[in-house]
């Protein structure tokens, strides 16, 4: 069985067809295995973190895959995958307009304030 | 060197464990850069060296009790790289060439379910050293039968192609089947009655896999054998060629 691999991109989900679910159709062939996004917990008490993709059947194999690929170095405790169909992105376009309205307001940093010394932590 | 002439039941046992594990574990690699896809090459380079590890620990504990009864200064390595064919123990499935995807799953599906009820057996043998290695290697087994098993659905269960090459692949090996618990005087010294049960559990967990997967098990018992008493395939001998052929030619070289 020839297995056809195509790189996605992060971003490229939303741009390609307007709902994630129909982006299944416009894979190249039927032969082709979907994308999945693999979230790892390094340990106890820590968020998921995004670690990588791969390619794999479905849910289990996914699974499998994620533990051979990105857990062999005893990276974590706990593993999620996702389709990458299901993630929405931002469109790197988009940036200036989303991102930038940010940049000059370091007043919403909560920085301004004199801390007394008995509150720690901060 | 040569391990032919030993007595000991425990040391030939840890060698044929050792064996089956090396090999297994060779021909494996063989597919390292090869795998249908990234991540499975991966995951079967992974069990590969799963496999190599667990080798070692038989080697190293076998290679003490050597040194201990002989007084020749033996190490894992010698065990690996200077014996030869007659001297391995392991099963002739082990050396088998892999063949395509379907047929390298497949055995390893078979030789990793074998592995699980051995190695619970062992797990609770009177000797603690044997019992450790045993139990370390569990944890992996565990992943390997499960990983082997799914593909074994998969492809069993799959598209007709993948089905017909699935049933070849059965073809090919079934005759290597029973060689696993057709067992050995020294095989039952260590295990004591408990041989009858791994052979039980491990034939339930075959035929329930395979019928689940939709392939016909084949009627034919006949037993393909003498691995375990060193008389090997031809295959084993290109393996060992292959696998220790720097350390014959530069002995004792590290890297």
């Amino acid at each position: 069985m020839k297995i056809g691999i195509r790189k996605f991109f992060y971003g490229d989900y939303g741009e390609e067809k307007n709902s994630a679910a129909e982006s299944t159709a416009s894979r190249e062939t039927i032969n082709e295995w979907p994308l999945w996004e693999v979230f790892i917990r390094s340990k106890q008490g820590l968020d998921h973190k995004h670690a990588g993709s791969l390619h794999a059947a479905d849910a289990a194999m996914a699974m499998e895959n994620a533990r051979d690929v990105y857990t062999r170095r005893n990276e974590g405790v706990s593993i999620w995958i996702v389709e990458s169909k299901y993630i929405h992105a931002s469109n790197p376009d988009d940036a200036d307009a989303l991102f930038d309205p940010a940049n000059d307001k370091i007043y919403r940093h909560p920085s301004f304030y004199d801390l007394p010394d008995e509150v720690k932590h901060m | 060197m040569t391990t032919k002439q030993i007595k000991n039941p425990l040391i030939n046992f840890l060698l044929q464990l050792g064996d089956n594990a090396l090999i297994m574990g060779h021909r494996n690699s063989e597919w390292c850069g090869h795998g249908p896809v990234l991540e499975q090459d991966i995951a079967l380079t992974n069990i590969a060296l799963d496999q190599i590890g667990q080798a070692r620990n038989f080697y190293q504990y076998a290679a003490t009790l050597i040194s201990e009864s002989s007084g020749e200064k033996l190490t894992e390595d010698s065990l690996a790289y200077l014996r030869d064919s007659w001297d391995f123990k392991n099963c002739l499935l082990t050396e088998l060439p892999n063949g395509h995807w379907g047929q390298t799953i497949l055995k390893q599906f078979f030789v990793s379910t074998y592995q699980y009820y051995l190695y619970q057996e062992l797990e609770i043998n009177s000797d603690l050293k044997l019992a450790g290695i045993a139990s370390k290697s569990l944890k992996e087994i565990n992943y390997h039968v499960r990983w082997s098993s799914e593909w074994v659905l998969r492809l069993g269960d799959g598209t007709s192609e993948s089905k017909q090459k699935m049933l070849a692949a059965l073809e090919t090996l079934w005759p290597y089947i029973n060689e696993w618990t057709i067992f050995t005087d020294y095989e039952i010294e260590i295990l004591g009655n408990k041989h009858q049960s791994i052979k039980e559990k491990w034939e339930e967990k075959i035929h329930a896999v395979l019928n689940e997967a939709g392939l016909i098990i084949p009627s034919d018992a006949y037993a393909q054998r003498g691995g375990k008493q060193g008389n090997h395939t031809e295959h084993l001998g290109y393996i060992l060629a292959e696998m220790q052929f720097l350390q014959r030619a530069y002995p004792n070289s590290e890297w």
